[in-house]
């Protein structure tokens, strides 16, 4: 672009309401976030002291937070996971049978819209140990299933409730990336004698990459931000610490705990995660452009 | 089709199958859920096929106690209101600010400009306690506007109509302008038109992201007038004591997914395009 409309105050009116709205309710909160973070304030709100240092020490040397940190690790890696490669596998059965391939993207797409609270709440009615269908089923194979008591079924809960919403996201990126392979490339190895497993590992997973590395990087985002209504509509972190992400727990401090400064401080050590994830997927899309 | 395999594509087509069930089983056992009475739920299991309560179930929530729609007709009302409105306020001040970094030179540009990326960086759910704090501050909780404007500055936006701006041929501004248009003429009468699929596509993604809000809503309002739907399920759940009625909780689960999901099955061209474009 090297026509410009010479208005010179006109281009500040334009941006006014998105800036407003970014200073007030971005850059206010996240600098009070900042300050906070360094205060100790009574659970009444009536005083503060600053204390420095002391709530990021305190966070670094409580069990706790490495307690979430691990829940969130563990969480993340099994939603992007489990989310991958369930919906790899079914886009490349879609890819197969390119006819139909419309229909079934129209019946795996849906759960998208849907809320993560109410999917939460969905796999939580399924999984309930009293009236739930799964759960009655796991009881007859002799699985003593009871989210409510046992940390791990939980864990497992709401891992599936977050991937299943999460696998038409993948599905979608994963089908369109299987079709921007050239047909070419795989009827050339077809000739040569590679069968439909050895063309999958050796030509289609590796021109997936791209694909695959973006969608990595998505669903760790999704995982450990876009999951907190997951968490809070089902477990709400229990039993004990067992669900307790790191959102979450920086909720739980803020909100029910009322430890502000705690609270502040788990903020700024999320903002500087979210800041290096950025980065990684913008630098990974700059270098998609120039690819 | 590479070669023939009967075989393989057969199992293809058992796998896909097997993967719309697992997608679809909890809301098939919600729907069945909702067509029974609440005690069928203490004898035991979810029964696997419908019941006979199902009129009675779907009237008592969508008419209330007290057979007067008021409830959940102002939840929905509240829903749609928050929904459109982060939704047309996005796509407004996106589009005005990426005209703005896109059609003109200006000090501090490249400034504004990693202001609203800063913003990518901050989702709500990590600076929660703050912005509620700021939000209290101005007195908007209990209000539509507190539900809608602090979720309205969106990076994700402005990035795809400031990508989708600088595609548009230079020659055609200086057509415009020789032709003695001026900047919003420009806007109104070549940009809009031109940015029409993208804005379209932008709003179902948008509309799908303001009806789902769960966290926001919760947090900043506490008088039910300003319930919404999608939060209100919590509160449905946490009764303190008694019986959580789960009859009850399904259909009102039903009816809050089903406004997002007609609009992505009605409108899934857009849907796969809006989502695409806002990765870019």
């Amino acid at each position: 672009m090297s026509v410009y409309f010479p208005q010179k105050w006109l281009p500040y009116g334009l941006l006014l309401p998105q800036l407003l709205v970014t200073a007030v309710f971005f850059l206010w909160p996240a600098g009070q976030a900042v300050e906070q973070a360094f205060y100790q304030e009574d659970a009444f709100g009536l005083s503060r002291d600053f204390v420095g240092l002391d709530n990021f020490i305190a966070l670094f040397q409580s069990a706790e937070y490495f307690a979430a940190l691990g829940t969130t690790l563990v969480f993340s890696v099994s939603v992007a996971g489990l989310g991958l490669v369930l919906a790899l596998l079914l886009a490349v059965m879609a890819d197969r049978v390119l006819r139909a391939a419309m229909v079934y993207q129209t019946l795996l797409i849906w759960p998208y819209a849907v809320a993560p609270a109410l999917a939460g709440v969905l796999w939580w009615v399924l999984f309930d140990p009293s009236i739930g269908p799964l759960a009655l089923a796991l009881q007859t194979l002799g699985v003593d299933w009871n989210h409510y008591l046992n940390g791990d079924q939980a864990m497992l809960l709401v891992v599936i409730a977050a991937t299943w919403k999460q696998i038409s996201y993948n599905f979608l990126f994963f089908l369109a990336g299987l079709q921007a392979i050239p047909r070419s490339l795989i009827e050339a190895a077809a000739i040569d004698g590679a069968g439909p497993a050895k063309r999958f590992f050796d030509i289609v997973l590796p021109l997936l990459s791209p694909t695959t590395f973006f969608l990595l990087v998505v669903n760790v985002v999704y995982a450990f931000f876009d999951t907190f209504a997951v968490i809070d509509a089902t477990t709400q972190g229990g039993p004990g610490q067992s669900t307790t992400t790191m959102v979450y727990k920086v909720y739980k401090d803020g909100f029910v705990g009322l430890d502000l400064g705690s609270s502040a401080a788990q903020s700024v050590v999320l903002m500087v995660v979210v800041g290096l994830m950025t980065i990684i997927q913008f630098r990974y899309i700059e270098r998609k452009v120039q690819y | 089709m590479i070669e023939h395999r009967p075989g393989l594509t057969f199992v293809s087509h058992l796998i896909l199958w097997l993967g719309i069930v697992v997608v679809a089983l909890p809301v098939w056992v919600a729907l069945v859920a909702s067509t029974h009475p609440a005690n069928a739920f203490a004898a035991g299991a979810v029964p696997l096929w419908f019941g006979d309560q199902a009129l009675a179930n779907w009237q008592q929530v969508l008419l209330g106690k007290d057979g007067d729609m008021s409830q959940l007709l102002r939840m929905t009302l509240n829903s749609l209101v928050m929904a459109l409105g982060i939704t047309f306020g996005k796509i407004a001040i996106s589009l005005l600010s990426a005209y703005a970094i896109v059609f003109f030179r200006f000090p501090f540009r490249g400034a504004a400009f990693w202001m609203i990326f800063f913003t990518l960086m901050l989702p709500v759910e990590v600076r929660i306690v703050p912005t509620y704090q700021v939000v209290a501050n101005l007195d908007l909780l209990n209000s539509y506007t507190g539900l809608t404007l602090p979720l309205i500055a969106s990076a994700t936006a402005t990035f795809l109509f400031r990508q989708c701006f600088m595609s548009i041929p230079s020659e055609l501004v200086e057509a415009a302008r020789i032709d003695g248009a001026g900047p919003l003429r420009f806007f109104c009468d070549i940009l809009l038109p031109m940015s029409r699929t993208q804005i379209a596509a932008l709003f179902v993604i948008l509309f799908i992201y303001g009806w789902n809000q769960y966290l926001w809503p919760l947090i900043v309002t506490t008088d039910d007038a300003y319930y919404t739907l999608v939060m209100s399920i919590k509160r449905l759940l946490s009764v303190d004591n008694g019986e959580i009625e789960w009859n009850q909780v399904m259909v009102t689960t039903l009816l809050a997914m089903l406004p997002p999901v007609l609009v992505v099955i009605s409108m899934q061209k857009l849907f796969v395009k809006g989502l695409v474009d806002a990765e870019k």
